[in-house]
């Protein structure tokens, strides 16, 4: 291993760290009394900036040390979060992301240097202030290494409330140093005739589990120790496993309860032990029940901190979840083969363990593609900077809404998305949200707003892009798409038609070419890139409204549900996510009179495309063929093949370098008798023949 | 309500120091410069804890605690004693008197809030 290694894990991390704490930062700037945030931006800075120090990444450390220490203070309550703080930790978020990509780079440019300045200042003035104290977080507790249990006995003198103690109080300072289990007894409590209000008769017994050390937890009774009787044991350092917990006996003999002899003498019963020990008159009933309460803590924590444990992920390498799903696409094919041997083989035996093959690898390919699924909220969260940042560079007031971050997709997939987003939001930031005064004046709240929303909707996933701006203007796009000769001088477009004119290559509406859009590359280049992913790009518009814009992507790229089909005894694959139907096509009976490939499905008309010819396959055409519907774009479309022969698990496999070049090809797929289909890249041959 | 501290001292400078930390962290001062004149000044007011020096001129702090201890209200205040040197005796002896607990001087702001929470909870 070398230190590179570590580094690029490094690299990593921070890259994650960083997007979390800009997020954090940002919902700081809504909710900066937020202690829980603090805590978290302080977190992520003191780590980027210990585990950059220790991988050779000093810069970072540097420009960090002042941040950190400054949200030490907001989070000790000694500092307020201020605007101007958290514009300056964005700004650092930046100059760190580049620092990564440059670890010679030093913390000396202007920004940085203003930045640790600012904050150096910021961390020198103390502006003590009541606070929400910081929540003891529990989690963190059960995650720390040299967690233990102790067992605190405190008996205090009868006087010592006349000395000003609260001996609760004492108690309490003791539960606040981690988790505690705490039990009064009474077993040196005098007859009620005899009892003196003023003494102190109870004693405690405090079952701590805390990260803090004996001499801690002694600390507490400094002003009594003298004359109280304290016992501090340790019970439990986590070190064995569940199994090797305390016996209820073997707790009371450790605490002096009970003797070793005694237990053993009992034994033999066969009652509930601690029963059995009451009614002999060994132990007390509080004596039981405070070794019961023992127990019960140390076990209740062990398992909290195995559930704890349990939720932590691993970190994979994402190629070797490639890999795995490789291997799972293999599978599949194999298994589709086994399948098909065993039909035509017509063994029973063997099918019997076909099918069983089968559940089972249908299961491992979910299971696998579902830990390639991430959430695209992390995505999402990105855009809150984008559009914080591109609104306040436009004089624009926007805020982004996000629904369903928590809708899963393939990974691979939402890494291709995240530039076609971006583009998509940065045009609704600049062409549809108005100015504040435009705005108002058109009786809309100053303050805009974008929407993103993920649904899952069968084997997709919608997102929408929505926001409350001007619209669409149809006119000046018509009037646009006709001066660039898009479209002819005379020609009146449907609505829809017109606003997919901006996903025509070389067209842009905006005035001006800011250095936000409008130089007319883009919605074509989204639109191509939605489609390599094969997805469709919707738009719908109400002018003075706003516009939405709907992605439909397929949940993974890598296995997909195809349709069968074959033409020419060459098999192709439709993805069946596309398909409508299919019917009967007797080419004989449809020959139009026109020569226009069109058929009347459900009555409505539909074109259609001869694949045969598309793909110059030999032989010639059966007599009655089979006619697929695609919709695509909310528009029908007929493919002609010879025969369909079912749906097919496709697991997709790319055609190499050699081929990459060949269109209406989007990739080819093993059939269970290792003869290749090839996947119509449907998009394609619906452009082309348009 | 703000609670209210009584701090004992025939230093001009502790006293401030008392006042300015405690007074910070929401707690109401009284102030007085020796046993006698503590005794003058609380008559009449709900103090809840007393922080007090026990070398000072008129009345030592030894006989104000013990003076403190005997009237009923104060018979469970916190009362707290500043010693210069951290000699048990003293120490034993404050306790004996009825004190809660003791801060040796010099001690740092952070401290006397610090036991000032303990004590008063």
């Amino acid at each position: 291993m070398s230190a590179d290694v570590h580094q690029e894990v490094f690299i990593q991390e921070a890259t994650e760290l960083l997007q979390e704490l800009e997020q954090s930062l940002l919902e700081l700037e809504d909710d900066t009394l937020n202690m829980d945030l603090v805590a978290r931006v302080f977190r992520a800075m003191h780590t980027i900036k210990g585990s950059g120090a220790m991988f050779g990444f000093e810069n970072i450390a540097a420009l960090v040390h002042s941040i950190e220490t400054a949200y030490d203070l907001v989070r000790n309550g000694k500092l307020d979060i201020t605007k101007p703080m958290l514009d300056y930790s964005l700004k650092s978020c930046d100059i760190i992301r580049e620092m990564l990509g440059d670890p010679s780079m030093k913390a000396d440019s202007p920004l940085a240097m203003e930045i640790v300045a600012f904050f150096s200042e910021a961390g020198g003035i103390k502006q003590p202030q009541q606070k929400p104290k910081e929540k003891e977080q529990e989690n963190k507790l059960l995650k720390s290494s040299n967690l233990k249990t102790y067992r605190v006995t405190f008996r205090a003198p009868q006087d010592i409330l006349l000395s000003g103690i609260n001996p609760e109080l004492l108690v309490k300072e003791v539960a606040e140093l981690g988790e505690a289990s705490i039990s009064a007894q009474t077993t040196y409590m005098p007859e009620l005739g005899e009892m003196e209000a003023e003494k102190c008769y109870t004693f405690w017994e405090i079952i701590l589990t805390t990260d803090k050390t004996e001499n801690d937890i002694r600390d507490i009774f400094i002003f009594v120790e003298d004359d109280s009787d304290l016992k501090v044991t340790l019970i439990d350092d986590f070190t064995g496993g569940s199994e090797n917990l305390k016996k209820i006996g073997e707790i009371l003999v450790e605490k002096g309860d009970i003797s070793q002899d005694a237990l053993m003498g009992l034994m033999q019963e066969r009652k509930m032990f601690g029963e059995i020990l009451i009614e002999k008159g060994l132990i007390t009933k509080e004596a039981l029940d405070s070794a019961l309460n023992e127990q019960l803590h140390v076990r209740q924590i062990r398992d909290q901190k195995a559930v704890v444990e349990n939720i932590s992920s691993v970190r994979v390498p994402s190629e070797k979840l490639d890999f795995l799903v490789d291997l799972v696409g293999e599978l599949v094919t194999v298994q589709a083969r086994l399948g098909q041997i065993a039909v035509q083989e017509n063994n029973q035996e063997m099918l019997k363990v076909a099918e069983e093959v089968e559940r089972l690898v249908w299961e491992l390919r979910d299971n696998t593609m579902s830990i390639r699924m991430l959430e695209i909220g992390s995505t999402f969260s990105k855009f809150k900077r984008l559009v914080r940042d591109l609104s306040a560079e436009l004089g624009k007031e926007i805020e982004l809404i996000v629904h369903g971050g928590e809708t899963e997709i393939d990974k691979t997939v939402i890494e291709k998305l995240g530039d076609p987003l971006v583009h998509l939001i940065r045009n609704s930031i600049d062409h549809g949200i108005e100015t504040p005064q435009e705005r108002v004046a058109a009786g809309k709240p100053a303050k805009g707003h974008i929407t993103l929303t993920a649904t899952h909707s069968g084997g997709s996933v919608l997102i929408e892009i929505s926001d409350d701006g001007k619209g669409i203007n149809k006119e000046a796009v018509l009037k646009k798409a006709r001066a660039n000769g898009i479209v002819s001088e005379t020609a009146e477009l449907p609505d829809k038609e017109v606003f997919e004119l901006i996903f025509a290559s070389g067209f842009s509406t905006a005035e001006t070419i800011s250095s936000v859009s409008g130089r007319g590359v883009g919605m074509d280049v989204v639109r191509r890139n939605i489609e390599s992913l094969r997805g469709t790009i919707d738009i719908t518009s109400t002018q003075g409204k706003g516009t939405t814009i709907t992605l439909k992507l397929p949940l993974t790229l890598a296995i997909i549900d195809g349709l069968l089909v074959v033409i020419g005894g060459q098999f192709y694959i439709i993805p069946l996510s596309l398909v409508n139907e299919c019917i009967e096509f007797n080419a004989a009976k449809n020959r139009s009179s026109s020569g226009r490939r069109i058929i009347m499905v459900r009555n409505e008309i539909v074109p259609y495309v001869f694949l045969r010819d598309f793909f110059q396959a030999e032989g010639e055409a059966p007599e009655i063929q089979q006619i697929v519907i695609i919709e695509i774009d909310g528009r029908r479309v007929g493919f002609v093949v010879d025969s369909v022969v079912g749906d097919h698990q496709t697991v997709i496999k790319s055609l190499g370098k050699a081929f990459k070049d060949i269109e209406c090809i989007s990739g080819a797929s093993v059939l269970g008798d290792g003869s290749v289909a090839l996947i119509v890249d449907v998009f394609k041959i619906y452009t082309e023949i348009e | 309500m703000a609670k209210t501290i009584l701090t004992v001292d025939d230093s001009a400078s502790i006293r401030q120091m008392v006042k300015f930390t405690l007074s910070k962290e929401g707690y109401s001062i009284i102030e007085a410069s020796d046993g006698q004149d503590a005794l003058t000044k609380i008559g009449g007011v709900k103090v809840d804890m007393v922080i007090t020096d026990l070398n000072m001129p008129n009345m030592d702090g030894i006989t104000l605690i013990k003076q403190l201890r005997a009237k009923p209200e104060f018979r469970f205040t916190p009362i707290i004693m500043l010693t210069t040197e951290s000699q048990d005796s003293k120490k034993t002896e404050g306790k004996a008197a009825g004190a809660t607990g003791w801060i040796v001087k010099p001690f740092q702001p952070e401290q006397l809030v610090t036991v000032t929470k303990k004590v008063l909870g």
